[in-house]
């Protein structure tokens, strides 16, 4: 049973690594989309004046809300049509169809974004004021403040949680082998489909989900490791 | 916008919304029951129990809860074994697949959600409860479940709200719940969009009831505490 996962033409096993290296490409442009997407939406909750908060906040509230899945379709069925309008906007006419690629990193990283932006609007209030307060004191600018005193300092309190968006954002991806997207899961699936061993195929995939998940842990761990490395405590762990 | 073709489609979305309830009410009531169980396990001095709930609570939030339903659905039809025994007529049914795997899935989570609550609660109170003879299902009945509850009360809450979104996913096993149902309609209709935005503020609504009920409750627990 286990030669149907062999390397080669008569097998399975490139086409399920490419899935995976699918799954880890939508995975991390939908997380940087969702961390520089994130920042703005936080940023603008935190000092945007109160239309462009509202705006953020029911951004947030809603994305929140609605299930991932429902996002993709969405995007699936209304995004063409709504590129299709803005280009139309600038004089262009022609048809316009997204890929599924384009839809899924967009999809994943705009639901990324809501949760990526309220972790960095906790890690930022978490900064005690006094420092900000230093640093105007000491005449530092807005941006070697925004350097040096509050981004290496909001990072730390927010890695615990931006690791919980990594590993969300991560497992989202699934979702997009609804519209076909080459992803890990869609391979196992069509491995299903031809060879009618479905539970190897899953299990397969489930394995290096875990793979996945568990090592990208270990990494955010030590990220927070070194992040803390000034910080003196009581008791090491 | 057609009026008339979003109001046709009210009905379709209304049944696939009572089908997602369904999901939300029984997953979230078993699996309660079960995280129970499962915080138990993982705070027992049997290393095999602890061991054990550990690997099952690794499991189920190492993978994607899609993996989850597809290896219930379509992996453990498979085997002979299992389409002759007499859990075929449940497990042939995606309805049936989806609330196992939903249930499983928030029983690992919650499950460690109820550990922490648990040794959350002070050794102190259970040192008086014992100095005051309670029996152990009466020091937990009465002492630790009660303070342990109050504690997890927000977490769960949020638990909650993450439950009436991962049932969305029952979609992908040919299930017609809110997701599908607007999925569906879509496809036949020129109204995509309209149906998304009504399906997404129907999922809003069932959130806001979930987050008014555990406010309410946490009032009402603080009130007494």
């Amino acid at each position: 049973m286990l030669d149907l996962l062999r390397f080669g033409s008569d097998g399975w096993g490139d086409e399920i690594a490419r899935g995976a290296g699918m799954t880890l490409a939508v995975a991390i442009l939908a997380y940087l989309i969702g961390i520089l997407a994130g920042s703005g939406v936080a940023a603008a909750k935190l000092s945007g004046p109160a239309p462009v908060r509202w705006l953020a906040a029911a951004y947030t509230t809603i994305v929140r809300g609605v299930p991932a899945l429902l996002v993709i379709w969405l995007l699936f069925f209304g995004g063409s049509g709504l590129i299709g309008w803005v280009a139309g906007l600038f004089g262009y006419s022609g048809p316009v169809e997204l890929s599924s690629f384009a839809v899924g990193v967009t999809a994943v990283g705009i639901v990324s974004a809501a949760y990526a932006a309220e972790v960095i609007r906790g890690a930022v209030t978490a900064v005690p004021k006094g420092q900000l307060e230093a640093a105007r004191a000491l005449g530092m600018g807005r941006f070697l403040i925004l350097r040096r005193i509050l981004v290496p300092q909001a990072l730390r309190y927010a890695l615990p949680g931006l690791g919980n968006v990594w590993q969300m954002t991560l497992k989202d991806t699934t979702l997009v082998s609804v519209v076909s997207l080459a992803e890990l899961m869609r391979q196992a699936y069509l491995g299903m489909q031809s060879t009618r061993q479905p539970f190897l195929f899953y299990v397969t995939a489930a394995i290096l989900y875990m793979i996945m998940t568990t090592c990208s842990e270990a990494l955010f761990r030590a990220l927070s490791r070194r992040a803390e490395r000034g910080v003196r405590r009581a008791v090491n762990n | 916008m057609n009026i008339d073709m979003i109001l046709s489609s009210l009905p379709a979305l209304f049944a696939g919304a009572w089908v997602t309830v369904q999901l939300v009410v029984l997953s979230l009531s078993l699996g309660f029951v079960l995280a129970l169980a499962v915080a138990f396990g993982r705070l027992s001095s049997n290393r095999v129990i602890s061991g054990g709930t550990g690997v099952y609570v690794f499991l189920f939030r190492s993978t994607p809860l899609l993996v989850q339903i597809f290896l219930i659905y379509y992996g453990l039809g498979q085997f002979a074994g299992i389409r002759e025994s007499f859990l075929w007529p449940v497990l042939r049914e995606a309805y049936w697949c989806a609330i196992i795997a939903l249930t499983l899935n928030t029983a690992a989570y919650t499950g460690e959600i109820m550990r922490g609550g648990i040794q959350a609660v002070p050794f102190g109170q259970i040192e008086a409860a014992r100095a005051l003879g309670m029996s152990r299902a009466l020091l937990y009945r009465r002492i630790v479940l009660p303070q342990a509850l109050r504690t997890i009360l927000p977490a769960y809450g949020n638990e909650m709200i993450q439950m009436v979104q991962a049932t969305s996913l029952a979609s992908a096993i040919t299930l017609i719940e809110l997701t599908g149902a607007a999925r569906t309609i879509a496809s036949r209709s020129f109204q995509p969009v309209e149906m998304f935005i009504i399906a997404g503020a129907i999922y809003l609504a069932m959130n806001f009831v979930i987050a008014q009920g555990v406010r309410w409750a946490e009032r009402k627990n603080a009130a007494a505490g």
